[in-house]
Protein backbone atom coordinates (compact mmCIF):
# COMPACT_ATOMS: atom_id res chain seq x y z
CA UNK A 1 0.00 0.00 0.00
CA UNK A 2 1.43 3.51 -0.81
CA UNK A 3 1.27 6.08 1.32
CA UNK A 4 -1.23 9.25 0.03
CA UNK A 5 0.69 11.68 -0.93
CA UNK A 6 0.33 15.04 -0.47
CA UNK A 7 1.42 17.39 -2.26
CA UNK A 8 2.61 20.57 -0.71
CA UNK A 9 -0.09 23.27 -1.56
CA UNK A 10 1.37 26.90 -0.87
CA UNK A 11 -1.86 28.89 -0.41
CA UNK A 12 -2.07 32.21 -2.60
CA UNK A 13 -2.35 35.64 -0.88
CA UNK A 14 -5.95 36.43 -1.87
CA UNK A 15 -6.57 38.78 -4.84
CA UNK A 16 -7.43 42.29 -3.26
CA UNK A 17 -7.59 44.02 -6.55
CA UNK A 18 -8.61 42.26 -9.75
CA UNK A 19 -9.58 44.59 -13.06
CA UNK A 20 -10.59 42.83 -16.66
CA UNK A 21 -10.60 45.12 -19.73
CA UNK A 22 -11.15 47.96 -17.40
CA UNK A 23 -12.02 51.50 -19.09
CA UNK A 24 -12.92 55.23 -18.06
CA UNK A 25 -13.91 57.25 -20.36
CA UNK A 26 -14.36 61.25 -19.90
CA UNK A 27 -16.86 62.67 -22.77
CA UNK A 28 -14.43 61.40 -25.79
CA UNK A 29 -11.70 61.26 -23.80
CA UNK A 30 -10.37 57.56 -22.98
CA UNK A 31 -8.05 57.81 -19.92
CA UNK A 32 -8.17 53.87 -19.69
CA UNK A 33 -8.46 51.78 -22.35
CA UNK A 34 -8.72 48.43 -21.25
CA UNK A 35 -6.48 47.52 -18.34
CA UNK A 36 -5.56 43.92 -16.70
CA UNK A 37 -4.37 44.17 -13.38
CA UNK A 38 -4.12 41.60 -10.02
CA UNK A 39 -3.07 42.74 -6.84
CA UNK A 40 -2.40 39.71 -4.28
CA UNK A 41 -2.84 40.81 -0.62
CA UNK A 42 0.71 41.17 1.46
CA UNK A 43 2.16 43.20 -2.56
CA UNK A 44 3.23 46.50 -3.21
CA UNK A 45 2.08 47.30 -6.39
CA UNK A 46 3.04 50.55 -8.32
CA UNK A 47 1.81 52.05 -11.46
CA UNK A 48 4.34 53.92 -13.26
CA UNK A 49 3.43 56.01 -16.24
CA UNK A 50 3.75 59.75 -17.22
CA UNK A 51 1.68 62.35 -15.96
CA UNK A 52 -1.43 61.17 -17.92
CA UNK A 53 -0.72 57.76 -18.47
CA UNK A 54 -4.41 57.01 -16.56
CA UNK A 55 -2.93 56.03 -13.24
CA UNK A 56 -4.91 58.37 -11.27
CA UNK A 57 -8.55 57.67 -13.24
CA UNK A 58 -7.37 54.05 -12.29
CA UNK A 59 -6.91 54.64 -8.91
CA UNK A 60 -9.90 56.46 -8.36
CA UNK A 61 -11.82 53.74 -9.90
CA UNK A 62 -10.18 51.22 -7.53
CA UNK A 63 -11.12 53.73 -4.53
CA UNK A 64 -14.87 53.48 -5.21
CA UNK A 65 -15.05 56.97 -6.13
CA UNK A 66 -15.26 57.05 -9.92
CA UNK A 67 -17.80 54.84 -11.88
CA UNK A 68 -15.98 52.50 -14.62
CA UNK A 69 -16.89 52.84 -17.71
CA UNK A 70 -16.06 49.34 -19.00
CA UNK A 71 -14.70 46.73 -18.12
CA UNK A 72 -14.64 44.63 -14.98
CA UNK A 73 -13.06 45.40 -11.46
CA UNK A 74 -13.32 43.88 -8.05
CA UNK A 75 -11.60 45.25 -5.04
CA UNK A 76 -11.44 43.08 -1.83
CA UNK A 77 -14.22 40.60 -3.58
CA UNK A 78 -16.85 43.01 -4.23
CA UNK A 79 -17.92 45.44 -7.23
CA UNK A 80 -17.37 49.29 -6.31
CA UNK A 81 -20.54 49.94 -8.52
CA UNK A 82 -23.10 48.10 -5.97
CA UNK A 83 -20.80 47.92 -2.81
CA UNK A 84 -18.82 50.94 -2.72
CA UNK A 85 -19.38 52.46 0.86
CA UNK A 86 -18.56 49.03 2.31
CA UNK A 87 -15.53 48.69 0.28
CA UNK A 88 -14.29 51.92 1.30
CA UNK A 89 -15.16 51.38 4.81
CA UNK A 90 -11.74 48.98 4.35
CA UNK A 91 -9.38 51.49 2.19
CA UNK A 92 -7.08 53.87 2.84
CA UNK A 93 -6.73 56.62 0.43
CA UNK A 94 -3.78 59.21 -0.26
CA UNK A 95 -5.44 61.32 -2.79
CA UNK A 96 -2.76 63.15 -4.97
CA UNK A 97 -3.38 66.88 -3.64
CA UNK A 98 -3.32 66.89 0.17
CA UNK A 99 -7.34 67.68 1.23
CA UNK A 100 -6.18 68.22 5.03
CA UNK A 101 -9.02 70.78 6.92
CA UNK A 102 -6.21 73.21 7.11
CA UNK A 103 -8.10 74.99 9.75
CA UNK A 104 -8.36 72.12 11.90
CA UNK A 105 -5.38 70.56 14.14
CA UNK A 106 -3.25 67.61 13.56
CA UNK A 107 -5.06 65.38 15.89
CA UNK A 108 -8.76 66.78 14.84
CA UNK A 109 -7.21 66.19 11.21
CA UNK A 110 -7.41 62.29 12.57
CA UNK A 111 -10.36 62.16 14.65
CA UNK A 112 -12.87 63.73 12.59
CA UNK A 113 -12.07 61.09 9.67
CA UNK A 114 -12.07 58.15 11.81
CA UNK A 115 -15.53 58.97 12.71
CA UNK A 116 -16.49 59.08 9.15
CA UNK A 117 -15.39 54.98 9.59
CA UNK A 118 -17.99 54.51 12.71
CA UNK A 119 -15.01 54.82 15.08
CA UNK A 120 -16.26 55.93 18.02
CA UNK A 121 -14.39 59.18 20.03
CA UNK A 122 -12.53 56.81 22.39
CA UNK A 123 -11.16 54.67 19.37
CA UNK A 124 -10.47 57.86 17.54
CA UNK A 125 -8.74 59.77 20.06
CA UNK A 126 -6.31 56.41 20.96
CA UNK A 127 -5.76 55.92 17.35
CA UNK A 128 -5.04 59.43 16.77
CA UNK A 129 -2.10 58.93 19.47
CA UNK A 130 -0.64 56.13 17.85
CA UNK A 131 -0.64 57.87 14.32
CA UNK A 132 0.74 60.96 15.13
CA UNK A 133 3.73 58.26 16.53
CA UNK A 134 3.89 56.82 13.40
CA UNK A 135 3.57 60.19 11.24
CA UNK A 136 6.63 61.55 13.37
CA UNK A 137 4.11 64.87 13.95
CA UNK A 138 3.29 64.22 18.03
CA UNK A 139 5.40 67.44 18.91
CA UNK A 140 2.91 69.23 16.23
CA UNK A 141 -0.71 67.83 17.70
CA UNK A 142 -2.36 70.43 18.43
CA UNK A 143 -0.92 73.19 15.94
CA UNK A 144 -3.22 73.86 12.96
CA UNK A 145 -2.05 72.51 10.03
CA UNK A 146 -1.96 75.22 7.85
CA UNK A 147 1.46 76.25 8.36
CA UNK A 148 3.17 72.71 7.95
CA UNK A 149 5.91 71.98 5.63
CA UNK A 150 4.50 69.94 2.99
CA UNK A 151 6.32 66.84 3.88
CA UNK A 152 4.70 67.14 7.26
CA UNK A 153 1.36 67.93 5.47
CA UNK A 154 1.52 64.47 2.92
CA UNK A 155 2.74 62.95 6.45
CA UNK A 156 -0.49 63.15 8.46
CA UNK A 157 -2.55 62.83 4.88
CA UNK A 158 -1.04 59.36 5.03
CA UNK A 159 -1.67 58.77 8.65
CA UNK A 160 -5.11 59.83 8.07
CA UNK A 161 -5.77 57.14 5.37
CA UNK A 162 -4.73 54.53 8.40
CA UNK A 163 -7.15 55.46 10.51
CA UNK A 164 -9.28 52.41 9.91
CA UNK A 165 -6.70 49.99 9.77
CA UNK A 166 -7.28 49.84 6.04
CA UNK A 167 -6.97 46.32 4.05
CA UNK A 168 -5.97 47.71 0.97
CA UNK A 169 -4.08 51.12 0.99
CA UNK A 170 -4.33 53.62 -1.74
CA UNK A 171 -1.10 55.97 -2.68
CA UNK A 172 -1.45 58.63 -5.80
CA UNK A 173 2.03 60.20 -6.50
CA UNK A 174 2.74 60.57 -2.54
CA UNK A 175 5.97 62.35 -2.68
CA UNK A 176 5.24 64.29 -5.84
CA UNK A 177 6.22 68.07 -5.41
CA UNK A 178 8.30 67.18 -1.80
CA UNK A 179 12.18 67.42 -1.25
CA UNK A 180 14.77 65.03 -1.33
CA UNK A 181 14.89 64.34 2.84
CA UNK A 182 10.87 64.98 3.05
CA UNK A 183 10.65 62.20 0.11
CA UNK A 184 13.22 59.31 1.93
CA UNK A 185 11.15 59.91 5.25
CA UNK A 186 8.09 59.31 3.45
CA UNK A 187 9.61 56.24 1.92
CA UNK A 188 10.90 55.11 5.33
CA UNK A 189 7.39 55.32 6.46
CA UNK A 190 5.34 52.97 3.53
CA UNK A 191 8.48 50.76 4.21
CA UNK A 192 7.67 50.16 7.50
CA UNK A 193 4.16 49.96 6.08
CA UNK A 194 4.93 47.57 4.25
CA UNK A 195 6.60 44.95 6.47
CA UNK A 196 3.33 45.21 8.64
CA UNK A 197 1.95 43.82 6.14
CA UNK A 198 -0.46 46.09 4.60
CA UNK A 199 -1.24 46.05 0.85
CA UNK A 200 0.38 48.78 -1.16
CA UNK A 201 -0.74 50.37 -4.17
CA UNK A 202 1.26 53.29 -5.68
CA UNK A 203 1.20 55.36 -8.64
CA UNK A 204 4.23 57.79 -9.35
CA UNK A 205 5.81 59.11 -12.38
CA UNK A 206 9.29 58.32 -10.02
CA UNK A 207 11.06 55.40 -11.60
CA UNK A 208 13.41 55.54 -8.41
CA UNK A 209 9.83 55.54 -6.32
CA UNK A 210 8.75 52.20 -8.23
CA UNK A 211 12.11 50.77 -7.55
CA UNK A 212 12.31 51.53 -3.81
CA UNK A 213 8.70 51.07 -2.78
CA UNK A 214 6.98 48.39 -5.37
CA UNK A 215 7.65 44.56 -5.73
CA UNK A 216 5.70 44.72 -8.72
CA UNK A 217 4.38 47.35 -11.09
CA UNK A 218 3.11 48.07 -14.32
CA UNK A 219 4.03 50.45 -17.06
CA UNK A 220 0.72 52.65 -18.36
CA UNK A 221 1.21 54.67 -21.16
CA UNK A 222 -1.60 56.30 -23.19
CA UNK A 223 -4.57 54.36 -20.47
CA UNK A 224 -3.04 50.92 -21.40
CA UNK A 225 -0.41 48.81 -19.77
CA UNK A 226 2.70 48.47 -21.55
CA UNK A 227 4.59 46.21 -19.35
CA UNK A 228 4.34 44.53 -16.43
CA UNK A 229 6.89 42.56 -13.62
CA UNK A 230 9.23 43.14 -10.81
CA UNK A 231 11.46 46.34 -11.59
CA UNK A 232 14.47 43.86 -11.86
CA UNK A 233 12.79 41.33 -14.14
CA UNK A 234 11.44 44.88 -15.85
CA UNK A 235 15.07 45.66 -16.33
CA UNK A 236 16.64 42.63 -17.21
CA UNK A 237 13.36 41.66 -20.20
CA UNK A 238 13.85 45.50 -21.49
CA UNK A 239 16.98 46.65 -21.21
CA UNK A 240 20.72 45.82 -20.58
CA UNK A 241 22.13 45.55 -17.75
CA UNK A 242 24.52 48.70 -18.00
CA UNK A 243 24.00 51.87 -19.82
CA UNK A 244 27.03 54.42 -21.32
CA UNK A 245 25.67 58.26 -21.19
CA UNK A 246 27.81 60.13 -23.87
CA UNK A 247 27.08 63.87 -23.07
CA UNK A 248 27.77 66.06 -26.13
CA UNK A 249 27.16 69.58 -26.96
CA UNK A 250 23.47 69.72 -27.59
CA UNK A 251 22.58 69.22 -30.99
CA UNK A 252 25.74 67.35 -32.16
CA UNK A 253 24.80 64.18 -30.51
CA UNK A 254 22.82 62.65 -33.22
CA UNK A 255 25.89 62.91 -35.86
CA UNK A 256 28.21 60.35 -33.30
CA UNK A 257 25.58 57.47 -34.00
CA UNK A 258 26.80 56.16 -36.54
CA UNK A 259 30.48 55.73 -35.54
CA UNK A 260 28.92 54.21 -32.07
CA UNK A 261 25.59 52.13 -33.10
CA UNK A 262 27.48 48.95 -33.56
CA UNK A 263 29.19 48.96 -30.04
CA UNK A 264 25.85 48.26 -27.82
CA UNK A 265 22.59 46.35 -28.79
CA UNK A 266 20.61 49.77 -28.43
CA UNK A 267 21.39 53.46 -28.90
CA UNK A 268 18.95 56.04 -27.48
CA UNK A 269 18.96 59.55 -28.94
CA UNK A 270 18.20 62.24 -26.07
CA UNK A 271 18.29 66.14 -26.52
CA UNK A 272 21.87 66.61 -24.87
CA UNK A 273 23.28 63.02 -24.97
CA UNK A 274 23.63 59.31 -26.19
CA UNK A 275 22.26 56.34 -24.06
CA UNK A 276 23.95 53.28 -24.91
CA UNK A 277 22.80 49.89 -24.07
CA UNK A 278 25.32 47.20 -23.33
CA UNK A 279 26.43 44.20 -21.17
CA UNK A 280 29.62 45.87 -20.50
CA UNK A 281 29.64 49.91 -19.87
CA UNK A 282 33.71 50.15 -19.29
CA UNK A 283 34.47 48.17 -22.00
CA UNK A 284 32.39 50.27 -24.65
CA UNK A 285 33.61 53.32 -23.16
CA UNK A 286 37.17 52.30 -23.98
CA UNK A 287 35.92 51.38 -27.59
CA UNK A 288 34.48 54.87 -28.04
CA UNK A 289 37.21 56.75 -26.93
CA UNK A 290 39.42 54.00 -29.17
CA UNK A 291 37.29 55.73 -32.70
CA UNK A 292 38.61 59.24 -31.68
CA UNK A 293 35.10 60.06 -30.24
CA UNK A 294 35.34 62.61 -27.74
CA UNK A 295 31.90 63.34 -25.58
CA UNK A 296 31.89 66.59 -23.39
CA UNK A 297 31.58 64.08 -20.66
CA UNK A 298 30.32 59.87 -20.05
CA UNK A 299 28.97 57.92 -17.24
CA UNK A 300 28.26 54.00 -16.77
CA UNK A 301 25.52 52.77 -14.85
CA UNK A 302 23.19 50.35 -13.97
CA UNK A 303 19.96 50.28 -15.99
CA UNK A 304 16.86 51.43 -14.31
CA UNK A 305 12.86 51.71 -14.64
CA UNK A 306 13.49 55.01 -16.29
CA UNK A 307 15.34 53.09 -19.21
CA UNK A 308 12.55 50.17 -19.88
CA UNK A 309 10.54 53.21 -19.93
CA UNK A 310 12.02 54.81 -22.39
CA UNK A 311 12.34 51.63 -24.57
CA UNK A 312 8.68 50.83 -24.21
CA UNK A 313 7.74 54.28 -25.24
CA UNK A 314 10.45 56.39 -26.47
CA UNK A 315 10.40 58.83 -23.83
CA UNK A 316 11.48 59.91 -20.77
CA UNK A 317 8.82 59.74 -17.59
CA UNK A 318 9.83 63.44 -16.54
CA UNK A 319 9.82 65.98 -19.48
CA UNK B 1 -19.58 33.90 -9.79
CA UNK B 2 -19.29 33.22 -6.11
CA UNK B 3 -18.17 35.60 -4.52
CA UNK B 4 -15.18 34.92 -2.34
CA UNK B 5 -15.45 36.49 0.94
CA UNK B 6 -11.72 38.50 2.06
CA UNK B 7 -11.21 38.62 5.54
CA UNK B 8 -10.81 41.66 7.00
CA UNK B 9 -8.42 43.64 9.52
CA UNK B 10 -10.14 46.86 9.69
CA UNK B 11 -12.06 48.62 12.23
CA UNK B 12 -13.87 50.82 9.45
CA UNK B 13 -17.57 50.31 8.91
CA UNK B 14 -20.34 51.62 7.34
CA UNK B 15 -22.78 54.28 8.81
CA UNK B 16 -25.96 54.67 8.58
CA UNK B 17 -27.80 57.50 6.36
CA UNK B 18 -28.93 59.53 9.83
CA UNK B 19 -25.59 58.64 11.83
CA UNK B 20 -23.47 59.60 8.28
CA UNK B 21 -24.92 62.81 7.99
CA UNK B 22 -25.12 63.05 12.06
CA UNK B 23 -20.89 62.77 11.66
CA UNK B 24 -20.51 65.12 9.04
CA UNK B 25 -22.21 67.75 11.55
CA UNK B 26 -20.01 67.42 14.24
CA UNK B 27 -17.55 67.72 11.86
CA UNK B 28 -18.72 71.02 10.68
CA UNK B 29 -18.92 71.96 15.19
CA UNK B 30 -15.38 70.92 15.00
CA UNK B 31 -14.57 73.45 12.60
CA UNK B 32 -16.95 75.94 14.43
CA UNK B 33 -16.06 75.71 17.56
CA UNK B 34 -12.50 76.69 16.59
CA UNK B 35 -13.69 79.60 13.91
CA UNK B 36 -16.68 80.77 15.18
CA UNK B 37 -15.18 84.26 15.76
CA UNK B 38 -14.75 84.81 12.46
CA UNK B 39 -18.17 84.27 11.22
CA UNK B 40 -19.49 86.30 14.19
CA UNK B 41 -20.05 89.51 12.73
CA UNK B 42 -22.07 88.48 9.93
CA UNK B 43 -24.08 86.25 11.62
CA UNK B 44 -24.54 88.51 15.01
CA UNK B 45 -23.57 91.73 14.78
CA UNK B 46 -24.46 92.83 11.65
CA UNK B 47 -28.31 92.13 12.24
CA UNK B 48 -28.15 93.68 15.04
CA UNK B 49 -26.71 97.10 13.50
CA UNK B 50 -29.39 96.91 11.42
CA UNK B 51 -32.58 96.90 14.00
CA UNK B 52 -30.43 99.46 15.79
CA UNK B 53 -30.33 101.77 12.69
CA UNK B 54 -33.78 101.10 11.16
CA UNK B 55 -35.76 100.44 14.05
CA UNK B 56 -34.48 103.34 16.32
CA UNK B 57 -33.18 105.60 13.79
CA UNK B 58 -35.44 105.50 10.65
CA UNK B 59 -38.20 103.96 12.88
CA UNK B 60 -38.49 106.50 15.29
CA UNK B 61 -39.66 109.08 12.31
CA UNK B 62 -41.96 106.47 11.65
CA UNK B 63 -45.61 106.35 13.28
CA UNK B 64 -47.01 103.57 14.45
CA UNK B 65 -50.21 103.44 12.14
CA UNK B 66 -52.49 100.41 10.32
CA UNK B 67 -49.35 99.74 8.09
CA UNK B 68 -47.07 98.45 11.19
CA UNK B 69 -50.05 96.64 12.77
CA UNK B 70 -50.27 99.23 15.39
CA UNK B 71 -46.92 98.80 16.71
CA UNK B 72 -44.03 100.66 16.99
CA UNK B 73 -41.46 100.34 13.80
CA UNK B 74 -38.65 98.68 15.66
CA UNK B 75 -40.96 95.91 16.94
CA UNK B 76 -43.03 95.79 13.75
CA UNK B 77 -39.44 94.95 12.10
CA UNK B 78 -37.62 92.82 14.78
CA UNK B 79 -39.63 89.35 13.64
CA UNK B 80 -39.09 90.15 9.71
CA UNK B 81 -35.66 91.02 10.15
CA UNK B 82 -35.04 87.41 11.96
CA UNK B 83 -36.35 86.31 8.62
CA UNK B 84 -34.02 88.13 6.27
CA UNK B 85 -31.10 87.66 8.38
CA UNK B 86 -31.80 84.03 7.97
CA UNK B 87 -31.61 84.10 4.41
CA UNK B 88 -28.47 86.27 4.30
CA UNK B 89 -27.16 83.60 6.59
CA UNK B 90 -28.04 81.23 4.45
CA UNK B 91 -26.92 82.51 1.42
CA UNK B 92 -22.95 82.62 2.66
CA UNK B 93 -23.26 79.27 4.39
CA UNK B 94 -24.51 78.12 0.73
CA UNK B 95 -22.24 79.69 -1.31
CA UNK B 96 -18.33 80.47 -0.15
CA UNK B 97 -18.50 77.77 2.29
CA UNK B 98 -19.54 75.36 -0.46
CA UNK B 99 -17.29 75.85 -2.91
CA UNK B 100 -14.44 76.04 -0.73
CA UNK B 101 -15.51 72.18 0.36
CA UNK B 102 -15.27 71.58 -3.48
CA UNK B 103 -12.23 73.32 -4.56
CA UNK B 104 -10.35 75.13 -1.96
CA UNK B 105 -10.06 73.72 1.28
CA UNK B 106 -11.03 70.41 -0.29
CA UNK B 107 -12.85 68.92 2.59
CA UNK B 108 -15.69 66.95 0.71
CA UNK B 109 -13.02 64.73 -1.14
CA UNK B 110 -11.65 63.73 1.72
CA UNK B 111 -14.50 62.90 3.12
CA UNK B 112 -15.87 61.00 -0.47
CA UNK B 113 -13.19 58.36 -0.16
CA UNK B 114 -14.36 57.11 3.11
CA UNK B 115 -17.71 55.39 2.96
CA UNK B 116 -19.64 58.59 3.24
CA UNK B 117 -21.44 59.02 0.23
CA UNK B 118 -21.83 62.27 -1.44
CA UNK B 119 -25.56 62.58 -1.02
CA UNK B 120 -24.88 62.53 2.41
CA UNK B 121 -22.39 64.63 2.54
CA UNK B 122 -24.72 67.11 1.07
CA UNK B 123 -27.57 66.36 3.85
CA UNK B 124 -24.63 67.07 6.44
CA UNK B 125 -24.03 70.52 4.68
CA UNK B 126 -27.53 71.38 5.15
CA UNK B 127 -28.31 69.97 8.16
CA UNK B 128 -25.16 71.99 9.72
CA UNK B 129 -26.48 75.04 7.79
CA UNK B 130 -30.13 74.55 9.73
CA UNK B 131 -28.18 74.50 12.74
CA UNK B 132 -26.35 77.38 11.98
CA UNK B 133 -29.80 79.57 11.60
CA UNK B 134 -31.33 78.00 14.52
CA UNK B 135 -28.57 79.70 16.58
CA UNK B 136 -28.00 82.62 14.71
CA UNK B 137 -31.42 83.48 14.71
CA UNK B 138 -31.68 83.23 18.60
CA UNK B 139 -28.90 84.87 19.55
CA UNK B 140 -30.56 87.79 17.06
CA UNK B 141 -34.13 87.11 19.34
CA UNK B 142 -32.25 87.09 23.02
CA UNK B 143 -30.27 90.87 21.72
CA UNK B 144 -33.70 91.86 19.94
CA UNK B 145 -35.37 91.40 23.27
CA UNK B 146 -32.76 93.19 25.49
CA UNK B 147 -33.00 96.29 23.01
CA UNK B 148 -36.74 96.43 23.50
CA UNK B 149 -37.72 95.41 20.01
CA UNK B 150 -39.86 92.40 21.06
CA UNK B 151 -43.64 92.86 22.93
CA UNK B 152 -44.02 89.59 23.70
CA UNK B 153 -43.69 85.53 23.60
CA UNK B 154 -45.39 85.37 20.28
CA UNK B 155 -41.68 86.52 18.71
CA UNK B 156 -40.37 83.18 19.23
CA UNK B 157 -42.95 81.60 16.51
CA UNK B 158 -40.85 83.53 13.91
CA UNK B 159 -38.06 81.53 14.67
CA UNK B 160 -38.56 78.61 12.66
CA UNK B 161 -40.48 80.27 10.20
CA UNK B 162 -36.95 82.30 9.30
CA UNK B 163 -35.30 79.03 9.61
CA UNK B 164 -37.68 77.16 7.03
CA UNK B 165 -37.08 80.36 5.36
CA UNK B 166 -33.26 79.99 5.00
CA UNK B 167 -33.73 76.64 4.28
CA UNK B 168 -35.66 76.70 0.90
CA UNK B 169 -33.09 79.51 0.14
CA UNK B 170 -30.26 77.50 1.04
CA UNK B 171 -31.13 73.92 0.03
CA UNK B 172 -31.08 75.26 -3.81
CA UNK B 173 -28.16 77.28 -3.72
CA UNK B 174 -25.91 74.87 -2.48
CA UNK B 175 -27.14 72.78 -5.48
CA UNK B 176 -26.03 75.75 -7.67
CA UNK B 177 -22.91 76.49 -5.75
CA UNK B 178 -22.09 72.28 -6.11
CA UNK B 179 -22.03 73.61 -9.92
CA UNK B 180 -19.66 76.26 -9.71
CA UNK B 181 -16.15 76.15 -10.58
CA UNK B 182 -15.31 79.90 -9.56
CA UNK B 183 -16.88 82.38 -7.23
CA UNK B 184 -18.10 84.39 -9.93
CA UNK B 185 -21.39 83.71 -9.67
CA UNK B 186 -21.71 84.32 -6.65
CA UNK B 187 -21.44 88.35 -6.67
CA UNK B 188 -24.24 88.09 -9.01
CA UNK B 189 -26.19 86.53 -6.91
CA UNK B 190 -25.77 88.69 -3.88
CA UNK B 191 -26.44 91.81 -5.90
CA UNK B 192 -29.05 91.20 -8.23
CA UNK B 193 -30.98 88.53 -5.79
CA UNK B 194 -30.25 88.73 -2.03
CA UNK B 195 -29.99 92.32 -1.51
CA UNK B 196 -33.20 93.12 -3.70
CA UNK B 197 -34.65 90.26 -1.86
CA UNK B 198 -33.97 92.01 1.15
CA UNK B 199 -35.28 95.54 0.89
CA UNK B 200 -38.01 94.81 -1.53
CA UNK B 201 -40.11 91.99 -0.56
CA UNK B 202 -42.24 93.00 2.90
CA UNK B 203 -39.66 92.76 5.61
CA UNK B 204 -39.32 96.99 5.94
CA UNK B 205 -42.20 97.90 4.25
CA UNK B 206 -45.68 96.13 3.15
CA UNK B 207 -44.66 95.38 -0.69
CA UNK B 208 -48.46 97.00 -1.44
CA UNK B 209 -46.06 99.61 -1.61
CA UNK B 210 -43.98 98.27 -4.46
CA UNK B 211 -45.70 98.78 -8.25
CA UNK B 212 -48.51 96.23 -9.15
CA UNK B 213 -45.99 94.62 -11.75
CA UNK B 214 -43.61 94.15 -9.18
CA UNK B 215 -45.36 92.19 -6.47
CA UNK B 216 -45.21 88.90 -8.37
CA UNK B 217 -41.63 88.98 -8.25
CA UNK B 218 -41.98 89.21 -4.28
CA UNK B 219 -44.46 86.40 -4.26
CA UNK B 220 -41.95 83.96 -5.75
CA UNK B 221 -38.92 84.75 -2.74
CA UNK B 222 -38.66 82.84 0.19
CA UNK B 223 -38.29 86.24 2.06
CA UNK B 224 -41.64 87.15 1.18
CA UNK B 225 -43.07 83.76 2.52
CA UNK B 226 -41.24 83.94 5.76
CA UNK B 227 -42.25 87.73 6.75
CA UNK B 228 -45.77 86.77 6.18
CA UNK B 229 -45.18 84.08 8.38
CA UNK B 230 -42.70 85.51 11.29
CA UNK B 231 -44.92 88.31 11.68
CA UNK B 232 -48.22 87.19 11.12
CA UNK B 233 -47.48 84.50 14.13
CA UNK B 234 -45.63 86.92 16.62
CA UNK B 235 -48.44 89.16 16.33
CA UNK B 236 -51.31 86.93 15.85
CA UNK B 237 -52.83 87.88 12.90
CA UNK B 238 -51.61 84.49 10.94
CA UNK B 239 -54.80 82.63 9.48
CA UNK B 240 -54.05 78.89 8.70
CA UNK B 241 -55.30 78.33 5.11
CA UNK B 242 -52.58 81.04 4.05
CA UNK B 243 -50.32 79.91 6.43
CA UNK B 244 -50.02 76.46 4.96
CA UNK B 245 -49.76 77.87 1.68
CA UNK B 246 -45.90 80.17 2.91
CA UNK B 247 -45.02 76.87 4.59
CA UNK B 248 -46.17 74.53 1.36
CA UNK B 249 -44.50 76.53 -0.93
CA UNK B 250 -41.02 76.75 1.06
CA UNK B 251 -41.08 72.73 1.79
CA UNK B 252 -41.34 73.13 -1.87
CA UNK B 253 -38.46 75.05 -1.82
CA UNK B 254 -36.28 72.89 0.28
CA UNK B 255 -37.42 70.12 -1.47
CA UNK B 256 -36.42 71.29 -4.87
CA UNK B 257 -33.06 71.82 -3.48
CA UNK B 258 -32.53 68.37 -1.85
CA UNK B 259 -33.07 66.60 -5.34
CA UNK B 260 -31.32 68.70 -7.02
CA UNK B 261 -28.57 69.11 -4.37
CA UNK B 262 -28.35 65.18 -4.06
CA UNK B 263 -28.01 64.96 -7.70
CA UNK B 264 -25.32 67.84 -8.15
CA UNK B 265 -23.37 66.70 -5.27
CA UNK B 266 -23.10 62.76 -6.87
CA UNK B 267 -22.56 64.11 -10.48
CA UNK B 268 -19.43 66.29 -9.02
CA UNK B 269 -17.91 64.12 -6.25
CA UNK B 270 -18.31 60.41 -8.32
CA UNK B 271 -16.93 61.03 -11.85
Amino acid sequence: MHPVRVDHVTTAEPVLVRANGLTKHFGDFEAVRGIDVEVRRGEAFGFLGPNGAGKSSTMRMISCTSPRTGGELSVLGLDPNTQGPTIRARLGVVPQTDNLDTELTVRQNLQTYGRYFGLSRAQVREKAIELLEFAQLADRADHEVEPLSGGMKRRLTIARSLINDPDLLLLDEPTTGLDPQARHLLWDRLFRLKQSGVTLIITTHYMDEAEQLCDRLVVMDGGKIAAEGSPSELISRYSTREVLELRFAPGTQEAVVPSVVDLAERVEVLPDRLLLYTKDGEGALGAVHGRGVRPLSSLVRRSTLEDVFLHLTGRTLVD
Amino acid sequence: MVETTIPSRSTGVVLSPVRATLIGVEKHWTWYRRNWRATAISSFLQPVLFLVAMGFGFGSQVQPGEATGGQTYLVYLAPALVVVTAVQNATWESTYAVLSAFIWQKSYWGAVVTPVTPAQIFSSQLTWIAFRLVSSAAVFLLVAAALGAVSGPGVVLALPFAVLAGLAFAAPVVAFSATRETAEGFSGLFRFVVIPMTLFTGAFFPISQLPEWLRPIAWVTPVWHGVELARGATFGTLRLLPALGHVGYLVAMVAVGVVLGRRYYQRRLAV
